[in-house]
């Protein structure tokens, strides 16, 4: 045997250890079960085969924006106090579609200067065209709506991730879905019965402690009566559950709530299960040192007034201030145990920053995974033997050689799997299987091309070095082609048909290594160890 | 062994024959997908609620139908699933029925329904996370273990072993709360029945995909075959001439349409996989066409006398062993998937075995003759052919392992 073939063995086998490690990794055990938990340990699984949940959700960004601009509107109306601006009217026009968008009617025309350097200095962030009669349109600047609506998909991954990541779920994948807008891709390996953990998500927890005006009134009706028919200015009517169950014949309540907030949720350090003082379950909070700052500031000017705990615009509890507090609070509003342990959990992860909608569920029970792969690896099976079958019987000691080509190809296309750490889905699997019958293709194109030089004449090695010479050109024809729709695939497609485009790729792409090169030596390899003029079995 | 040697069938000859064909199957598929079945779009597409359960017993699909009904979910469609051995039922809903206010409700309605014959008071083992069942062994304690540390790890294994016997040796449904005396301890098991019933059915899947989703998809489906074949199109103007680009993104072209033309005709629902499916078939029928097309690139050079219509009988039955052989080895691999490969690939499994037919047939009846047909075109116009697809002397083109070996 020639240097040139050994040192393409060599390199060869070092390719199948590399790649068998790929699969393996370092078992430990080197039983047939011990192999089987290695591999099943190297070799991701999607959710279709293992079980789980699939969300998409989106998140509300528009909640944001109106937030941002909700704060923008009420410093414009302090600064136009303050700096005595006068306007007829300040409104936000179009909340659902235009958030951004703040109009501010009548404003005089030797104030404009005045007006323009209240936008310029107090909202950078913002723009103001002017209209008709006097008015102005101030609107965010499109960067800055962009940047607030990015940060708060962003900010919504980070706290769903927290929240996903304590109540135990093992390896979840939590990513921006860039196919949609402002859509969030949740994948839950494990949770067949989501109710509860979409739940938890979906909990904005928005946590605000303010003072209590009034209430409770038994219907809000009841609260404008006793306002003399109008509230009172910068406050606002919230609903809450009744305090105790006999406190409100139609079981709701209503409190007349400061809009100004004393502390939120974003002054917390941290929530924990615990009792009230009768033994109820409720969730003891603590704040941070400039919470807590803050909170003394308010409550020891508020002695004798009452608080109320807001969360999610819902009042849960209201109590009069006995003394200044510093930094210990706590909820209670009639919770269970369970409530208790989740909402703490979500005050803990933190705010999100705007509502969540979810767009598409998908649930695989574990059954289903079972039988999937039990009916995917039995088809690969069938299919891979009645290829490797035919190959031997139509070409001989040449079919030999397309199998071990063949199965070397799965070999990489496994480790390559094992490396990259590549979800193997069940369409993943009808991958697999393709890659065989495809594969096969380059060792059929080449044999057949080299039967038709024998036919012409040839002798084997002349023909073996045509056969492969003028086949490689379509091989790469026809494996870009093929590579170039899985890429697209991948780029399109989410979960299992991801999984698909990954094992089509990366099984024509070592398929262009086997067939051609592994192929081809071991063909030399043969015809070295032929004497002159003896024939090639193909 | 060898199944063709030297052939030598007059395929051109015979265009007006595959022509026919080509039409009366497109033709089919297109006034399916215009006047009969349209195009079924599965839920990825159209939105809705798919809910496949999987009972103890051989199920009634009236009699389920009817208590969803009573539920107040109206449009409920319920029909058999899978090999009749396994007792499976899928139900969908509409997407009227799944807005994105509430995305899962019609699923809860769904199984309440089912539920109708419920324990008051107790849970359904059959549809419980372990989650569930290990948090209700640690609350009880059958085991005695008190509150020592151990307790949580050992419960939860507990519950995992039962949830796997359900799932996996049961395929997700248990008859009875007894059968579990054989993954569990006595204790733990009369434990279990103090809150649990069976219900003869389990939840094997649930799919539910609200409008924005459904529309998205659609969308990306679409883009993602058009710019497959843009991918096509211009990778083989590059390597070849463009009319070759062109000829085979019309074939690729017509065997998309056969395919969706045929789970149109049949009203199977075209899923995301069934696209996939289709995408890889874009590869596959190219593959085959490229083969030929590098045959006729050859042999043009070599045959620089002969019409071009020889030239292309004579590549196509060169290659034609080959195409027959890839083209059948494919089909077995398919075929292994469609027949064993279960029930959630069948629509991917079945575009993939029409269209591996489709796409070899194509690339010997389609491709070629649109080559010579346009060349006879260019020539009734008074212009030289152009089909020369190597132009000599350029000297651009990727160096060609080919030419070293010329003899």
């Amino acid at each position: 045997m020639n240097k040139n073939l050994t040192w393409k063995l060599v390199v060869i086998v070092g390719i199948l250890l590399v790649f068998l490690g790929g699969i393996l990794g370092i078992p430990r055990d080197w039983s047939g079960r011990g192999l089987l938990a290695s591999i099943t340990k190297r070799i991701n699984l999607g959710l279709d085969l293992k079980g789980g949940t699939h969300l998409i959700l989106q998140v509300q960004v528009n909640d944001a924006v109106n937030v941002d601009s909700d704060n923008a509107e009420a410093r414009l109306k302090e600064d136009f106090r303050t700096r005595k601006i006068n306007y007829a009217d300040i409104t936000k026009p179009d909340p659902v579609n235009h958030p951004e968008m703040i109009i501010v009617k009548g404003v005089p025309p030797d104030q404009t200067s005045d007006f323009k350097s209240i936008i310029a200095d107090r909202l950078p962030e913002y723009d103001a065209t002017s209209g008709a009669e006097n008015s102005w349109t101030v609107s965010m600047k499109a960067q800055s709506l962009k940047d607030l609506k990015d940060r708060a998909v962003t900010q919504a991954i980070e706290t769903i991730r927290n929240r996903i990541d304590q109540l135990g779920v093992n390896e979840p994948v939590i990513q921006e879905h860039g196919l949609g807008d402002y859509q969030i891709l949740v994948q839950l390996p494990g949770v067949d019965d989501p109710a509860r953990v979409k739940e938890i998500m979906q909990s904005t927890a928005m946590l605000e402690i303010k003072e209590a005006l009034g209430g409770p009134y038994s219907s809000e009706a009841a609260a404008y009566q006793d306002n003399g028919g109008k509230l009172p200015p910068d406050s606002i009517l919230m609903s809450g559950k009744p305090l105790h169950a006999s406190d409100s014949e139609s079981g709701e309540a209503w409190y007349l709530i400061s809009r100004a907030s004393a502390v939120t949720g974003r002054d917390l350090r941290t929530a924990d299960p615990s009792q009230d003082e009768n033994g109820q379950p409720a969730v003891r909070f603590i704040l941070t040192s400039e919470g807590g700052r803050k909170f003394y500031s308010f409550t020891s000017t508020h002695v004798k007034d009452r608080l109320a705990v807001v969360l999610d615009n819902k009042v849960q509890s209201v109590a009069t201030i006995e003394e200044p507090i510093r930094e210990q609070g706590i909820i209670h509003g009639r919770f269970t145990e369970q409530e208790v342990q989740d909402l703490s959990m979500t005050l803990r992860s933190g705010a999100l920053p705007a509502g969540i909608k979810y767009l598409e569920e998908r649930t695989v029970g574990p059954s289903l995974g079972a039988d999937s792969i039990r009916s995917g690896v039995q088809a690969a099976i069938y299919g891979m033997l009645a290829v490797l079958i035919f190959m031997l019987v139509y070409y001989r000691w040449a079919g030999v050689n397309a199998d071990i080509a063949l199965i070397l190809n799965l070999v990489i296309l496994l480790g390559f799997m094992g490396y990259f750490g590549a979800v193997l889905t069940l369409p993943g699997i009808a991958g697999v299987i393709l890659t065989v019958g495809m594969g096969v293709d380059s060792n059929v194109l080449i044999f057949e091309r080299i039967r038709e030089e024998l036919r012409n004449g040839k002798t084997p090695p002349s023909a073996v070095e045509q056969g492969f010479g003028h086949a490689w050109i379509t091989i790469v024809d026809t494996h870009v082609t093929t590579i170039v729709s899985a890429a697209i695939l991948f780029i399109f497609g989410t979960g299992p048909v991801k999984g698909f485009a990954t094992t089509l790729v990366f099984g024509l792409a070592a398929n262009l290594f086997t067939a051609v090169f592994v192929s081809r030596v071991i063909f030399d390899w043969v015809l070295s160890r032929k004497q002159r003029g003896e024939a090639l079995s193909i | 062994m060898e199944f063709f040697r030297n052939t030598n069938i007059d395929f051109l000859g015979k265009k007006w024959y595959f022509l026919t064909f080509s039409l009366i199957f497109s033709v089919a598929g297109v006034l399916s997908m215009a006047f009969w079945h349209g195009i079924p779009l599965g839920v990825d597409f159209r939105g809705g609620t798919l809910v496949y359960v999987k009972y103890a017993h051989p199920p009634d699909p009236s009699a389920i139908h009817n208590e969803i009904e009573r539920a107040g979910l109206k449009n409920a469609r319920v029909q058999r699933y899978g090999q009749a051995a396994n007792n499976e039922v899928l139900i969908a809903l509409d997407i009227q029925e799944t807005s994105e206010q509430a995305l899962d409700k019609g699923k809860t309605q769904i199984i309440q329904a089912l539920e109708s014959h419920a324990v008051p008071g107790k849970q359904d083992l059959n549809n419980s996370s372990s989650l569930t069942i290990a948090n209700y062994l640690l609350e009880k304690d059958p085991l005695q273990l008190g509150s020592g540390t151990d307790a949580n790890p050992r419960y939860t294994t507990i519950a995992q072993a039962i949830v796997n016997y359900r799932d996996k040796t049961k395929s997700g449904v248990l008859g009875s709360i007894d059968e579990l005396k054989s993954v569990a301890d006595p204790a733990v098991v009369a434990s279990l029945e103090d809150n649990f019933f069976v219900s003869d059915f389990g939840i094997r899947n649930v799919e539910i995909v609200g409008p924005q989703v459904g529309g998205q998809l659609r969308r990306q489906a679409i883009l993602a075959t058009l710019y497959s074949l843009a991918g096509m199109l211009i990778y083989l103007a590059f390597r070849f001439e463009w009319i070759y680009g062109v000829a085979a993104v019309l074939t690729v072209f017509h065997d998309t349409l056969i395919t969706v033309g045929a789970f149109s005709l049949l009203n199977w629902e075209i899923s995301l996989t069934v696209i996939a499916a289709i995408l890889t078939l874009i590869g596959y029928s190219n593959n085959d066409t490229i083969v030929v097309f590098d045959r006729i690139r050859e042999n043009i050079k070599l045959l620089r006398r002969d019409k071009l219509a020889d030239i292309v009988n004579k590549s196509i039955n060169q290659t034609l062993s080959r195409t027959i052989l890839t083209a059948g080895l494919t089909f077995l691999t398919v075929l292994a998937l469609f027949l064993f490969g279960g029930e959630v690939l069948h629509g991917f499994s079945f575009a993939l075995v029409i269209g591996i037919l489709i796409g070899t047939y194509s690339s010997i009846a389609i491709a070629a003759p649109i080559l010579v047909a346009y060349q006879e075109w260019r020539g009734g116009r008074g212009k030289p052919p152009v089909a020369m697809p190597l132009r000599s002397g350029t000297g651009n083109r990727p160096a060609q392992p080919k030419e070293k070996v010329k003899v």
